[in-house]
């Protein structure tokens, strides 16, 4: 069920996120999701892509760090309340979300967005017992 | 063990009649046989006649690197060509190298030195050494090895570099004792991981370690990971080789100087003054039996201190401080002195590898400021811009508790700190004073 992240870490200077999906553009590579965190020093771009080995490989190479995690994509509702219902499903069993962000998926009646969970196995299971649909990891990367 | 227990525990009063009748011995030489410190004395208005006790060393002016490479490549040799039996160098980072000679008679006094050196850090005529300090025009890998000849130990000349055969030998061989420089002594305990060659089931028992900054976060990390007993050896080039000063592996706590050799001074790096026992300044070398390339107050630009205090181990010779820095790069911030090689250490406490790390220092309406640069490498990173601003906080906690300063402390990507030879500029002063 799980999703694998790759984030790098950018200096808040103008261009970066420019460069970082050039890099990628240049291998290839897809970018299914992203979202930018940051402080007015430095940021965290986070992204999911369709080829994470050979987007960390080109990464690096060109000095970046790169780091990886697990992440959940879930289908959202596309109507009003659709986000707060699931919110709402994590907030009773206190099942904190660390972060948050949408995913680019035009061909759907429904949204789906990226979660990071630090208990990331019992929010997956919490969902489902709620009839929220989880996506597979191996989907996600080609939907 | 102590190989020479005549002069390594020498009563302080008999050391110091030895001390005074070979500096004299050796300033006559060097004022009759090498221009440029004749040319300095006189300078200075004395003559060797007019040291009659060791305090008099005080009156003979400093030589350094400078004065080394204004006299390349041989014009501070005190003796004819015909005497000299080898010759070494120190890179040159900046500039030319340092070149240095031997005599047949300082090969001996250096052996001997390494000799005592390595059974100072455990080794017996019993052990096998395995010797990856680089051989050539570095002292490092020849010192330890004609040391170990003397001691009568096993030696295996295997140098640096090749480090997946370096690992085969130490299988195969069993060595006992590490020579190494800690960077790679590091470097070697992870190619043994990859290779899934673990040191428990090696036969090391202790390790000698030097030839470039360490700290005591290292030794730890060293003697975890290769299950040894880690010491600290001091040495260069100019005064002689590594050997010149070696924590006793019973203590390890600062490091022996074989003062029937040389004679240690520290100095306020600013004035010159002498500082007494126990101030933090910078180390003076005098060497005192050296007949090829004697060295007259020689400013290593290293920071220590040093310790008189009696040691378990039995030597009456002084103790030095781990070298805590270089005077090249002592910051004094809001009146604080500063080494680049303290925010090493904290780093290191936090990241367990070797940190690229950059120190800012600005004045803004007269105060000083000091920023800290620090690379994000995989170690550090976090996908989580909170882990990364409480990580920013730690560090200038520590830097604060540790060194007494406020630093601001910058995380940046990497490769982004600027170096020099591969290796980062540590320091960047904006200031001026
Ligand atoms: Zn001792």
């Amino acid at each position: 069920m799980k999703v694998e992240q790759i984030s790098v870490f950018l200096e808040n200077k103008s261009g970066r996120i420019a460069e970082v999906t050039g890099i990628l553009a240049e291998s290839g590579i897809n970018i299914r999701a992203l979202s930018l965190a940051d402080t007015s020093d430095f940021g965290v771009l986070r992204m999911i892509v369709d080829n994470n080995q050979k987007a960390e490989e080109a990464l690096k190479k060109q000095n970046f760090t790169v780091g990886k995690t697990f992440v959940v994509a879930v289908e959202v509702e596309d109507k009003p309340g659709g986000l707060y219902k699931i919110l709402n499903i994590l907030h009773k069993v206190s099942i904190n979300v660390e972060y948050m962000y949408a995913f680019v998926q035009p061909n759907s009646s429904n949204a789906v967005m990226i979660f990071r969970f630090e208990k990331l196995d019992e929010a997956v299971r919490v969902l489902q017992e709620n009839g929220v649909v989880v996506i597979d990891g191996d989907k996600v990367y080609t939907l | 063990m102590i190989f020479n227990i005549e002069y390594e525990t020498m009563p302080r009063e008999a050391l110091e009649a030895i001390q005074l009748r070979r500096l004299q011995a050796t300033l006559n030489r060097v004022y009759a046989t090498v221009p440029f410190y004749q040319k300095k004395f006189e300078e200075a208005g004395i003559t060797p006649s007019e040291i009659r006790s060791l305090a008099d060393i005080q009156k003979i002016p400093f030589t350094t690197k400078q004065d080394l490479r204004d006299n390349y490549p041989f014009g501070m040799f005190a003796v004819p060509m015909d005497n000299v039996v080898r010759i070494h160098a120190s890179s040159g980072t900046t500039g030319k190298p340092t070149v240095v000679g031997y005599t047949a008679r300082d090969i001996g006094t250096w052996s001997e030195l390494m000799a005592r050196s390595l059974s100072a850090g455990g080794a017996t005529r019993g052990d096998i050494i395995h010797n990856a300090y680089g051989y050539g025009l570095f002292t490092g890998g020849l010192g330890v090895h004609y040391g170990a000849e003397k001691l009568g130990a096993s030696i295996i000349p295997v140098s640096g570099g090749n480090t997946k055969r370096q690992i085969i030998i130490m299988k195969d061989f069993g060595p006992t004792i590490l020579t190494a420089t800690p960077s790679y002594t590091l470097h070697l305990a992870e190619v043994a991981e990859e290779m899934g060659v673990s040191f428990k089931d090696l036969k090391f028992k202790y390790g000698i370690f030097g030839a470039e900054p360490w700290s005591e976060s290292m030794r730890q990390e060293i003697e975890n990971k290769l299950k040894i007993i880690a010491v600290d050896i001091y040495g260069l080039s100019e005064v002689m080789g590594p050997g010149v000063a070696i924590e006793c592996h019973e203590a390890k706590a600062g490091l022996h100087i074989y003062e029937d050799h040389f004679i240690p001074e520290i100095i306020n790096p600013e004035t010159g003054d002498v500082l007494p026992y126990g101030e933090t300044g910078e180390l003076v070398f005098t060497s005192i039996t050296k007949e090829a390339f004697p060295v007259i107050r020689y400013r290593t630009r290293d920071i220590s201190a040093l310790n008189p205090e009696p040691c378990i181990c039995g030597r009456s010779h002084v103790r030095m401080k781990r070298v805590s820095g270089r005077t090249d790069d002592m910051l004094i911030i809001r009146g604080v002195n500063v080494f680049p090689s303290q925010i090493e250490s904290v780093l290191m406490q936090i990241d367990e590898v070797e940190p690229h790390y950059q120190l800012v220092v600005d004045r803004k309406d007269n105060l000083d400021t000091l920023s800290v640069l620090v690379e994000v490498g995989e170690q550090l990173f976090s996908d989580e811009v909170r882990n990364l601003q409480n990580l920013e906080k730690k560090i200038s906690k520590d830097i604060k508790e540790i060194l007494g300063v406020s630093a601001a402390v910058k995380l940046v990507e990497p490769k982004t700190i600027a170096r020099s030879e591969g290796k980062a500029i540590r320091v960047i002063d904006n200031r001026k004073l």
